[in-house]
């Protein structure tokens, strides 16, 4: 008789298990109960968050591939794009080092396991504060996790973001985007099909890393003093470079019916995620499986999360051939069970059955209806009367003081520590507001970015969700890059709690309002829930990775000033809002407010302005405004490239608001345009036809960066000053 | 005239290098799988960067008991040309065909970024079309590329012209503040004495292309062929 505090502690609960009961229609053997625990657990069955994720559009502009592991884009007749999100949070609070690298191992087979060659990285990533020196210690080890895993693998880190927060202090956030290239034609499905037909495991060895660490540890908040490091895996980038050759030089043969990567749970997911979508049977042989160490039980080699592992259907007849591909690359490839049409996963060990499940039963998690209420909190926190921030006039000394907030900072400290160029591609480096990477064999480019503001998330979740999406699409659209679709990593907190919930209910309903906005389709996605510590929860951070499309990559353009005399335009408008910005919270130590506010009409006609000046190649440079507003934008504008450093003198910002909220503010919708005198005409005519304000406001050069307001300055700082701030800020506040 | 690139397990600059050949200078390429042996027909051999084996016990230091390394021995020693970039200049020095080792960045971090090189020798085939002190704007991308050689190979080098490149500013100026790694006398190239090998920190198959932003590193491809093929 399994005792209830046995299924509780692998995660399930009484409901749950009585489920179980009814299907097996007899009590579950160990093994069949520890493959329950996984497959149910909300990582993987997605109990609570399934039923609001079917509001997000699977359908876009761009012909869209929608597959089990990841999406894609079909962008040419001979070239998709497949991409996906994902997080690694918990593991990586556990042990940052393992815990990034094994996260971007993951997502990376999650791309070639459709037949993608993985041709791109992007982290976002969330710490507590930078001033306490455990999470400088999580930082410093995710982000040597990151580059020790993506650089051994040869695929090129070219983005992401990273802030920095009190809500995360106890849980990190690291979600890890990989991009990958196809042709339309050999995408690869997640499915076994055709009885008789081989399972082969291909890859590392299993060995009892992991276990159980989707169910226990995705799955559950940290408590005090919880010792859960052995179920973090370890990586081997090595062995992952070799299986992603392997695997596609395997999959060009066409004698593989279908393949999935061994993430969470293991052989337990990808078996019985595999046989259910084929609507097939199989029948498993669990001792020929390759191990690391003797006596494993059955139960450990199904929940074992060791990494760099694949499981495929082959052909039947072919599995040799497939066998010597791998064992070319010094790489396990056996057959390990075969497909039948019993509709039942079989397992047996020494031919004694450990297991027999209805594959159709696992994929099927009993789902949640969590309740949801609006935290009454948000009343207080949303108000803020503009009229108590007391006017702080040394503007010079604030801009700086935001150039040098972790938040704002250049990157270079981390991103210098990855190898961003491997492979060739990467024609905008790092830095800027979208990656941009050109397709070889082609004469069009991709434009990638990773946005989200937890701030405005948390005091409005669906206009912050919104605002995630109109961001995204405005950094693509600045390096000439059309929109086109969207994968997404919803992190939040527990899902049991009313707020929670109502947080991520309403943020699913920002981002799907926003991407029928746009006609962008969600092609992929991940929640991770249970990002909680004893010290509280995690904002809402629903990370938006979007792709874009350059279609003449020479027309790439990127966000600093290129040239002295060029002329400055804003296009958007400025309005006097503080709420939830960088500048309260650095300079007022200050969070409330409402975030910004979000017009789509005028979103959309301010990036169509700046797309269309760009493909009709009138423009210098574009860049966004986000946190720290317009002065801190400008500055970036002046100071991004060290060689070539070019001042600016802004006259023209005639809004008649609060001084502070027209340098600081955080508006939506802002673009700043440089271009040279000839093409203001034109772009003005752009701007009129789209309906977007349109502005000059001044013009490049010198050696300062000098804003006025009508007749006064209001700020005048040297490029030398502000360069050095921004550019050391890092390195100063973390060694 | 034929290149050929060496595939190690790991290694993961060889298709960016058969890229740069094939598509850019349109010259014959193939790969080379580490167990071949077979290499006589090619005229010069480019050892690729990345992380052969993992790069696990020490970067190079398992790639140069792979099978093919046998055959570049006496490869070399025929006269024929040899370039190792980043993890190939540490399979070269780990092999004994050139001297010195490697050891961590100075400030035991990985560096990517674009640095200046200035050719020091432009009397080598694979430096012939450089003018004297050019300096080249090419990328780094490594984790060991610290060069160390004793005092007494350090006067060796000097005395035959084996320093081929060496980190330096735009302008030219080698000083400390423009190593990125701590190589000693910022040295970023070398060659063998008899001057057909060289080994490289830097990838020039990465700037290459107009799109890069730089195609200094086409140079050393272009000397290559230009030597090769004018016999010189």
């Amino acid at each position: 008789m399994i005792k209830p505090h046995i299924y509780k502690s692998l995660g399930l609960a009484t409901p749950q298990y009585k489920k179980i009961l009814e299907i097996l229609k007899r009590e579950p053997t160990p093994t069949e109960l520890a493959i329950f625990s996984v497959e149910w657990s909300e990582h993987c069955g997605y109990c609570s968050s399934k039923k609001l994720l079917k509001l997000l559009p699977k359908k876009g502009k761009a012909k869209t591939l929608i597959g089990e592991d990841a999406g894609g884009v079909v962008i040419d007749k001979n070239l998709a794009i497949v991409f996906k999100m994902e997080s690694h949070n918990h593991p990586s609070q556990v042990e940052p080092h393992q815990g990034a690298a094994t996260g971007v191992g993951g997502i990376i087979r999650d791309i070639f396991t459709c037949g993608a060659r993985p041709i791109a990285l992007l982290d976002s990533l969330r710490f507590g504060p930078i001033n306490k020196a455990y999470n400088r210690y999580i930082f410093k080890g995710v982000v040597d996790g990151i580059q020790f895993y993506g650089n051994c693998v040869g695929v090129p880190t070219v983005g992401g973001e990273i802030y920095f927060e009190k809500c995360y202090s106890g849980n990190c956030l690291v979600n890890v985007m990989c991009i990958g290239v196809v042709d339309p034609e050999k995408v690869v499905r997640a499915k076994a099909e055709g009885v008789g037909n081989s399972l082969i495991y291909a890859g590392a060895s299993t060995g009892r890393d992991g276990i159980g660490g989707c169910s226990v540890l995705a799955s559950c908040e940290f408590k005090e003093k919880d010792e859960k490091r052995p179920t973090v895996q370890i990586g081997d980038p090595f062995m992952e470079k070799c299986l992603i050759e392997a695997t596609l030089e395997a999959l060009e043969t066409g004698d593989i019916v279908g393949i999935k990567d061994m993430g969470a749970a293991g052989l337990t997911c990808s078996i019985s995620e595999m046989v259910a979508t084929g609507d097939v049977g199989a029948q498993i042989e669990l001792e020929r499986v390759p191990l690391r160490q003797k006596n494993l039980e059955p139960w450990e080699i199904m929940m074992s999360e060791s990494q760099e592992r694949m499981l495929m259907c082959v052909k039947e007849g072919k599995e040799k051939k497939i066998k010597k591909i791998f064992q070319k690359w010094g790489l396990n490839a056996e057959v390990i069970g075969k497909i039948t049409n019993t509709k039942f996963i079989d397992i047996k060990y020494k031919n004694q059955t450990v297991a027999k499940i209805p594959a159709k039963s696992l994929v099927n998690a009993p789902l949640y209806n969590r309740k949801a209420e609006k935290p009454k909190y948000l009343k207080i926190l949303r108000s803020l009367n503009l009229k108590k921030i007391s006017k702080i006039k040394n503007y010079n000394k604030i801009l700086l003081t935001l150039l040098g907030s972790e938040n704002i900072c250049s990157k270079k400290w981390v991103y210098e520590q990855y190898d961003h160029m491997v492979q060739t591609n990467t024609v905008i480096l790092p830095g800027s507001d979208a990656a941009v990477l050109k397709l070889k064999g082609t004469n069009k480019a991709i434009a990638a970015t990773t946005d989200c503001n937890s701030r405005y998330c948390f005091v409005n979740p669906y206009r912050g969700a919104q605002i995630a999406v109109a961001e995204a699409a405005r950094n693509l659209v600045c390096s000439g890059a059309e929109p086109l679709a969207v994968t997404d990593c919803l992190n939040f907190g527990n899902p049991n709690n009313p707020t929670v919930f109502w947080e991520f209910k309403n943020c699913i309903k920002g981002i799907a309002s926003a991407c029928k906005y746009f006609n962008l389709a969600v092609v992929s996605g991940n929640v991770s829930f249970y990002n909680e510590s004893p010290k509280g929860r995690v904002y809402p951070t629903p990370i938006i990775g979007m792709i874009g499309v350059i279609y003449d990559v020479g027309k790439a353009t990127s966000h600093y000033f290129k040239k002295e005399d060029d002329v400055i335009i804003l296009l958007g408008v400025c309005k006097n809002e503080l709420g939830a910005s960088e500048y309260l919270s650095k300079i007022y130590k200050v969070f409330s407010g409402d975030a910004p506010s979000l017009d789509l009409a005028l979103e959309k006609a301010v990036q169509k302005t700046t797309l269309e000046s760009i493909s009709r190649s009138l423009v210098s440079s574009a860049h966004d405004c986000s946190e720290g507003g317009l002065a801190v934008a400008l500055a970036e504008c002046c100071i991004f490239d060290k060689e070539n450093m070019i001042g600016a003198i802004i006259y023209g910002l005639d809004f008649n608001i609060r001084e502070d909220a027209l340098l600081f503010g955080e508006t939506q919708s802002r673009i700043i345009i440089s271009c040279p005198k000839n093409s203001v005409e034109h772009i003005r005519k752009i701007a009129q036809k789209n309906n977007a304000p349109f502005k000059v406001i001044g013009k490049t050069g010198g050696k300062n960066l000098i804003i006025y307001k009508k007749n006064k300055v209001l700020l005048d700082v040297s490029l030398e000053k502000l360069h050095n701030r921004w550019y050391n800020s890092l390195e100063e506040k973390i060694i | 005239m034929k290149f050929g690139v060496v595939v190690f397990p790991g290694s993961n600059c060889d298709q960016d290098c058969f890229y740069v050949i094939k598509n850019i200078l349109n010259k014959p390429v193939e790969y080379l799988w580490h167990q071949s042996t077979e290499i006589n027909n090619f005229d010069c051999i480019i050892l690729p960067g990345g992380f052969s084996y993992g790069d696990y016990l020490r970067a190079g230091a398992i790639a140069r008991f792979s099978p093919i390394m046998r055959s570049i021995y006496d490869f070399v020693e025929k006269g024929k040309l040899v370039i190792g970039i980043c993890n190939g200049f540490q399979i070269l020095l780990e092999a004994g065909l050139l001297s010195g080792a490697m050891i961590r960045n100075e400030n035991c971090r990985f560096i990517c970024k674009y640095v200046y090189i200035r050719v020091e020798n432009t009397n080598t085939p694979f430096t012939n079309l450089c003018k004297t002190n050019q300096v080249l704007k090419i990328p780094i991308a490594h984790n060991e590329g610290n060069y160390y050689i004793d005092t007494e190979g350090l006067e060796e080098l000097k005395k035959n012209n084996q320093i081929v490149f060496r980190y330096c500013d735009k302008s030219g100026e080698v000083s400390k503040i423009h190593n990125p790694n701590g190589a000693i006398d910022n040295i970023s190239g070398i060659i063998n004495k008899k001057g057909n090998v060289l080994g490289l920190m830097p990838h020039p198959e990465r700037s290459s292309e107009k799109l890069l932003s730089s195609t200094d590193g086409l140079l050393i491809f272009k000397s290559i062929i230009n030597w090769i093929e004018n016999k010189l």
